[in-house]
This record gives C-alpha cells, structure tokens and sequence, in this order.
C-alpha cells in the first residue's frame, strides 16, 4: 500500500518537474526572442554611421512609393469630389422655336438611356453669352438671336462605354430638330482613365523600391554577416542550427525596416505639410473645399508593417544562403 | 563509440588527405592522433565533427553514420561532441560564463539549468571565479580550460581536441592533460590530436600515427 502511494507521489512529482522543464522552455525561449530583440538594436545603434546610411536609403525608397501613393489616392479624392460624367449637346436647327425644342427634350426624357435633359432656350444661350463673352455690346448691334436652343442630355451611368455613347449620339442626330450633336466625353472621366494608369504605374513603382529595400537589407546584412563571422563559425561547431543563428539577423532586419518605415512617415508627412498651403490656395481659387488628405491610421500601420517584413525577407534571403554556404573552419 | 571503417578522404586540388584509415574507439578511450603537420590529424577530425564528409568508407558515432546524416542533422549530431582547439575559439566579445553558456543556448535550455550546469563546467575546470571576465583577460592556459569547459558543459560522448597543448608550456600542458584524464574516467572517450611527442610518451594510452594520410601502426 504505501509502496503504491509512493510510487503515485513520485509519477506526480516527475509529472509536475517535466511540465516545469517545459513551461522554462518555452519561457527561456522568449526571454530569448527579448533579448535578440534588444541586442539587435542596442548593435545597430552602435554603429549609427552605416546604420544611418543604409535606413536613410531605405527610408527614402520607401517614402518615394508612399508619397506617389498619397498624390495618386488625394487625386483621386480630388475625381471623385467633381461632378462627373459625359454629356450630350444637341444644337438644334434655328427654326426650331423653344416650345418646340421642350417637346423635344419631353421626348427625350423618355428614352431609357438618357438620366436627364435640360433646355437652353435661345433668350438663355442669349443671356449666358452676353454675361459671359463680353460681346454683349455686339449683339445688341444685331436684329435677332442668332443663338440656336440647346438641350443637354445627360446619358444614364450605365451608360458609359465608347460604343453604347456613340449609339445614342447617332440616335440622337437622327432627331430632324437636331442640327448637331456634340458628345462631350467628360474630362473627368478621361482623368479617371489616367488616374487607372497612375494606379498601376504605383504599384509597378512600389513593387520595384520594395525589392529595393530588400536588397539594400540584404547588403547591410551581408556584412553584418561578415562581422560576426566568428562567433557565427563557433555557434556552428557548438551545434546551434543555422534558424538558431539567423534569428538576430531577422531582428536587425527587423529593425532596419521598422526604423526606415518611420523615417519614411515623416518624410511623407513633411512633403505634405509642404504642398499643403500652395494646394489650399489653388483650392481657393478654384473655390474647392478640398481637403489634402494624409496616410490613414491603418495606412501608416501597413507602412510600417510592410516595411518590417520586406527588412526581415531581405535578412532572411542573405542569412539564410550564406548561412547555408559556410562551412566552420 | 566511434568507428572508421576504410575511410578515405580525397580533396580534388590535394588529392588523398586519408586513405584506408580504419579503427574504434571504446566507451571511456582515450587515445593520441599523432603525425607530421599535413598527415591527416585534421581531416579526421573534420570527418568526426561533420565538418567534411568521407570520398568513401563509413564513419559511424554512436551507432550513427555520418556519411548518411543529412545537411540539417548535423548541428544534433555535433551536441554529442566535445570539439577543443588549439586556438581556443572563445568569442571575445562576451564574456566566460556566455562562452561556456553556448553550447547550452542552442539547446533552448531554461536559463537556471544553464547557469547551474556552466558554473558545474566552471567549477571543473577551476575557475569558477572568473565567470565574469573576458577571454582576451586571461592567460592562454585559463583560455584553453574555458575552452575545454565550454566542450564538456553539454556532456558529451566525446571529446575531439586538436592540439589543445600546442600554444602552452608543458606545465600547463600537463594541467589540461590531468582534465582529459578527469573525463576519461567518467566513462567521456577522448581523442587528442597533437604531434607534441615527449607529451604523448608520458602517458600510456592508444596511439593512432598517420602518416600521408595512412595508419601505420
């Protein structure tokens, strides 16, 4: 009987001592991962000249992608803000009395395609020019309104491809009142299309310095490598696997992406307080409420983050393969 | 323990660096490795400590051979040894109690298993009160037991030592022999690489002579 018990006591006791080993494992191991976290940049600040250089370069590469990102997504704020869409004007024939061209646009209206339509009456066009050209003196000089009425149709959103706009342009041509039918492809829209191509022009841009930095970590890691050669050789000889011995090299690149990322922040932060007064100004005269709007908060996150990771790909692609490559001794 | 079974080792720029070498080593051996600079005491080394592989023939520790041991094994395999060299190694940067704590770091082992088992290291090789210094502050003698102290904290089988007496004078000498001893009779297998001759015939143990590569004795 007490031979039972004792044997109980002491699986619990080997139970309760395995599971200690393991909790200071584990434990041992992220005081580990805290320690590397701090020496890596406790070494880094160590040697602040090459370390200057190599995150100025980064950081510089970095605020170059975010700031085109910054312009592209204001400017697209800016699209977006102004009214858009494309425009159809149709000058009908001088006959063609007001009441005439309002039985037109009735008509108009109907049809399935058109959002909108507003009429500009000869005596309208007749105001509108005068206020607006200056000629006012010269046709007051002239016997009648030599102005034809305007109606301006506005197409539905849907309606919004090259072919299905030239359709209706036609079908509106085809109106015997109609003298001329103009399309006016709205500017806006046509930013929009660049503003596609800006967009992609961004991310071929950010890809490239992305690579950039992964390079420029690689390098300064390389000879980071090269510094610690040493105690790289004896940690070998010991029996440390080469994920033992990457581990701080991850945490200096690490580091080299997380204190860039910031750089780059501020770099982008200051070229925009920089723009942000003459941008106010032409704002105003153009009598825009614009806002110039700066990296979000989940923005600024996700340059840093990308930053941190694209410092650790470098790392790890040149840690890993010299570690491969070298032989202790 | 360990065995060579005619193993060859051929470099393609020096041609055969060993040839036909065979022999075993028991639990608790200790034996000298000795020949001319440039007979092989090295690269057999190398073999034991995987850091080259055999052209042909099985090199087999504890049970294991090398010559099938993959590329991401050997830093396992490499806690079973003892590696001491004749320029101790020590990283200079850190300080002793760091240097012994290696071995043991690369394990994942907890920090108070750590510190016991280094001061345990310490304590063997007698310098337990320098823990805190730094290599380059000691004598070369005290360097090469912190270097012998760092190869037996993780209790190895075995005990690889390439000329650990060759920067020392033959008192000192002598001292790092009584630890090579002390382990031998715990049962640790110790080979000592060394062409110190007047050292090798104070003792009476197993002598291993290479010369051009081959075992002639």
């Amino acid at each position: 009987m007490k031979s039972v018990k004792q044997s109980k006591y002491v699986h619990v006791k080997q139970h309760k001592s395995a599971r200690r080993g393991h909790d200071s494992r584990v434990f041992s191991c992220l005081k580990r991962h805290k320690a590397i976290l701090v020496a890596s940049l406790l070494r880094l600040l160590n040697a602040p000249f090459t370390s200057a250089m190599a995150v100025t370069v980064m950081a510089i590469a970095i605020a170059l992608a975010g700031s085109f990102y910054v312009l592209v997504s204001n400017a697209q704020q800016l699209l977006s803000s102004l009214q858009t869409g494309n425009q159809i004007s149709l000058f009908l024939h001088e006959q063609v009395s007001d009441q005439q061209a309002g039985k037109l646009a009735q008509q108009l209206r109907a049809n399935q395609a058109v959002e909108k339509v507003t009429l500009i009456s000869k005596q309208q066009a007749l105001a509108e020019f005068k206020q607006y050209s200056g000629f006012g003196a010269a046709l007051a000089a002239l016997e009648g309104n030599p102005l034809p009425a305007v109606l301006q149709v506005y197409p539905k959103e849907t309606v919004k491809e090259a072919y299905q706009l030239r359709q209706l342009v036609a079908q509106m041509q085809n109106q015997q009142a109609v003298d001329f039918a103009q399309m006016d492809m709205g500017w806006v829209t046509r930013l929009q299309s660049i503003m596609q191509i800006a967009n992609r022009v961004v991310m071929l841009l950010s890809a490239l310095l992305a690579l950039a930095v992964v390079f420029i970590t690689g390098n300064t890691i390389r000879s980071e490598l090269q510094a610690r050669h040493d105690e790289i050789v004896v940690t070998k000889l010991v029996g440390g696997t080469n994920a033992f011995i990457c581990l701080p090299f991850l945490y200096t690149g690490f580091w080299y992406g997380v204190i860039s990322g910031v750089l780059a922040w501020g770099i982008i932060f200051l070229m925009l307080i920089m723009i942000d007064a003459p941008l106010e100004q032409l704002s105003l005269l153009y009598q825009n409420q614009f806002q110039l709007h700066f990296l979000s908060i989940s923005e600024s996150t996700l340059l840093l983050l990308a930053s941190a990771v694209l410092g650790i790909i470098g790392a790890f692609a040149v840690a890993n393969h010299q570690l491969r490559t070298l032989k202790p001794e | 323990m360990l065995i060579f079974d005619r193993v060859f080792k051929r470099y393609p720029e020096a041609g055969d660096a060993l040839s036909d070498v065979s022999f075993h080593l028991e639990k608790g051996d200790m034996t000298f490795l000795t020949g001319h600079s440039g007979a092989g005491k090295s690269t057999l080394l190398k073999l034991v400590a995987m850091i080259e592989r055999s052209s042909r023939g099985q090199v087999l520790l504890d049970g294991q051979n090398l010559s099938q041991i993959r590329e991401n094994q050997i830093p396992f395999l490499r806690r079973k040894l003892g590696l001491i060299f004749q320029d101790y190694k020590l990283l200079v940067d850190r300080s002793v109690f760091d240097n012994i704590a290696l071995p043991l770091l690369v394990t994942g082992m907890g920090q108070y298993e750590v510190a016991r088992r280094v001061r345990a290291a310490l304590d063997k090789v007698g310098l337990l009160a320098k823990e805190n210094s730094y290599p380059l502050a000691l004598s070369g003698g005290e360097q090469q037991r912190i270097g012998i102290a760092r190869a037996v904290v993780n209790k190895p089988a075995i005990i690889l030592a390439d000329e650990p007496t060759g920067n020392l004078d033959p008192e000192l000498s002598a001292e790092i022999m009584l630890l090579f001893q002390q382990f031998k009779q715990v049962g640790v297998t110790v080979l000592i690489a060394t062409h110190d001759i007047e050292l090798i015939n104070s003792f009476d143990y197993k002598v291993l002579q290479l010369e051009q590569g081959r075992l002639i004795n």
